[in-house]
């Protein structure tokens, strides 16, 4: 199966709801199991609130969602315009945080990785962040 | 959310979806519930809830650490899978008596 999507929203944190709702929706033209489903949603819930919070602390602007369906895998792209991470090996360590004064876990970065498949970051300071993550659907048939 | 005391112990029953959007306002009542009447021990019901992310886990932290800073226990019961992956993942469930 060969499928696209995009979509495009203001980084306000309502719309973290919107966004994991619409690319499970998406996504739910594989067959896929009620697990594969909910890693997929917690994973975009992650980037989308590290693209909100951490992209555009200050000011709001745009989050962009591109969704690639192609055989039994899909790949998810949230980009943001935002500030960009300096750092991002420090940013990916688990429990390292970018505002760590407000109850934050750290965790955002090991929850892609982890009910992912790949994960790729790619950051620019003051021109944004894209956070690509694939997911191959059925695999876990073959454990 | 629904909260009431058994005893000493505060009981929080969570519902629907927690993440970033909700995270700050979840913790601002359970610490007022915390402080209202002394809680000695807190229980997170999460029947009620069908989803949550990693902004979940920073909460159920820092009511963890304050509970213990009081000498009292955090208890999580009635998690559905997939808070129950998020929770096995964050290695809460290792510090934490989960129900």
């Amino acid at each position: 199966m060969e499928n696209y999507m995009k979509l495009e929203f203001p980084s306000k944190s309502q719309n973290e709801a919107f966004a994991r709702a619409a690319v499970g929706a998406f996504a739910a033209q594989l067959d896929l199991t009620c697990e594969e489903l909910a890693d997929i949603k917690t994973a975009v819930s992650e980037a989308v609130t590290n693209a909100i919070v951490h992209g555009y602390p200050l000011k709001r602007g745009m989050v962009e969602i591109e969704c690639r369906i192609s055989g039994n895998q899909i790949e998810i792209t949230v980009t943001d315009q935002g500030k960009g991470i300096e750092d991002i090996e420090l940013a990916m360590q688990p429990l390292y945080s970018g505002s760590p004064d407000e109850d934050r876990s750290g965790m955002g970065f090991t929850v892609m990785e982890s009910f992912m498949d790949t994960l790729q970051v790619q950051s620019a300071v003051d021109q944004g962040t894209a956070v690509t993550m694939t997911k191959r659907i059925g695999m876990d048939t073959y454990v | 959310m629904r909260m009431e005391y058994i005893g000493t112990t505060l009981v929080v029953k969570l519902e629907g979806e927690i993440d970033q959007s909700c995270a700050a306002e979840i913790r601002t009542d359970i610490d007022r519930a915390i402080l209202l009447k002394n809680a000695k021990n807190l229980i997170l019901d999460f029947a009620g809830v069908s989803f949550m992310d990693s902004s979940g886990i920073g909460v159920i932290i820092g009511r963890y650490k304050q509970m213990k800073a009081r000498g009292g226990k955090t208890m999580i019961i009635r998690t559905q899978p997939q808070v129950d992956k998020i929770l096995e993942l964050s290695g809460l469930k290792k510090i934490m008596d989960c129900g």
